[in-house]
């Protein structure tokens, strides 16, 4: 499946996204494809431009080369995820206190969940009903 | 039909008994899960466009285990013997130093693993997992019905064909090895991975036959 023009060149005009010799785009790891698609889906509800998800990129990149970032792609869904939190941050949609506190949650819950089972929020042991 | 279907609830417990989830995987449930509450996007179209974008299934590491073994006997007797070692020997590691065991389609048997929404399945070896894959229903229909469910994604076997199901553990996750499409002989271990479908390592899909790939 190709890019979206306008994410490709969004992208492009930063970083261009990690494609395989087709044009598909290649994920690493689940949690890429995840993040890929959650912009995908934030930008169809409108929440952003393509021209601003570039310049919130660039400043993950930026800020992640002047803190000794690789910069050989491996960590390039790194910059993409920090990019997409500071712009929910900046949207309103969730603050920076909002995600750490959620990530605390679901460390709970998987710590609490059997191996094998589904992990879900839901088995976090202060989570409030 | 054979059962190889464990119980998670194991009567022995240990240290890694539990789930865990790395930092950058809580950074993505933890965002994932606000944007769902609050109505931002949709769980189910987040899955249509991982489904739809995720064709690069990753690394596909185990295309080419499938591959050496299709094509070197020796290696293939000792990925059915211990496929951690085996696959080690390529260079893929699991994320966690899982143990793997390669399980061997037969005319008489076909192997079909299952899993759960947990952290099982062994993405580095078998690419992106689809999406499908981590539902109930396709679990619970795959250990009652695996015919049924095998036939749902256009496979059908003989009916003298029996079908292993096997469910990942804490300590085991399954690459199933299928069997060698036909008019494949003398095919290099580079040409043949690319016949070896994420699907076929799961056992939900067959290899591609010659005719299903463009040979540049």
């Amino acid at each position: 499946m190709s890019l979206p023009d306008g994410l490709r060149d969004a992208a492009a005009s930063v970083a261009p996204i990690p494609r395989g010799e087709d044009g598909a785009p290649v994920f690493r790891a689940p949690w890429e494809a995840q993040a890929f698609a959650m912009t995908l889906a934030l930008y169809e509800r409108g929440l952003f431009t393509w021209p601003e998800w570039a310049a919130a990129l660039a400043a993950e990149i930026k800020r992640a080369q002047a803190a000794g970032d690789p910069d050989d792609g491996s960590t390039y869904y790194l910059h993409w995820l920090s990019a997409l939190e500071r712009l929910a941050g900046e949207k309103g949609v969730a603050s920076e206190r909002e995600l750490v506190e959620r990530q605390a949650a679901w460390d709970r819950a998987a710590r609490a969940t059997p191996h094998g089972r589904p992990i879900l929020l839901e088995n976090d042991p202060e989570a409030r009903r | 039909m054979t059962h190889a279907h464990h119980d998670h609830d194991h009567d022995h417990h240990h240290d890694h008994d539990h789930s865990e989830l790395s930092p950058i995987e809580l950074r993505v449930r933890a965002l994932e899960s606000i944007l769902v509450e609050k109505g931002y996007v949709d769980p189910a179209a987040i899955d249509a466009l991982v489904e739809t974008y995720e064709t690069k299934v990753g690394p596909r590491n185990g295309a080419r285990v499938v591959a050496k073994a299709w094509a070197d006997s020796d290696y293939r007797a000792w990925l059915l013997r211990d496929a951690t070692a085996a696959i080690a020997s390529l260079g893929f590691m699991g994320r966690q130093g899982e143990h793997m065991v390669a399980v061997e389609n037969t005319p008489e048997e076909h192997n079909l693993v299952v899993c759960t929404l947990c952290s099982c399945y062994p993405w580095p070896v078998l690419g992106l997992p689809p999406v499908w894959y981590k539902s109930a229903p396709y679990r619970s229909r795959a250990v009652i019905d695996p015919r049924g469910v095998l036939a749902e994604f256009g496979v059908t076997l003989p009916a003298t064909t029996r079908i292993r199901v096997w469910d990942s553990t804490a300590e085991m996750r399954y690459l199933v090895v299928p069997m060698r499409p036909e008019g494949t002989e003398g095919w290099s271990e580079e040409a043949l991975a690319d016949l070896v479908t994420r699907d076929s390592m799961i056992g939900t899909g067959l290899p591609l036959r010659p005719e299903q790939v463009v040979r540049s």
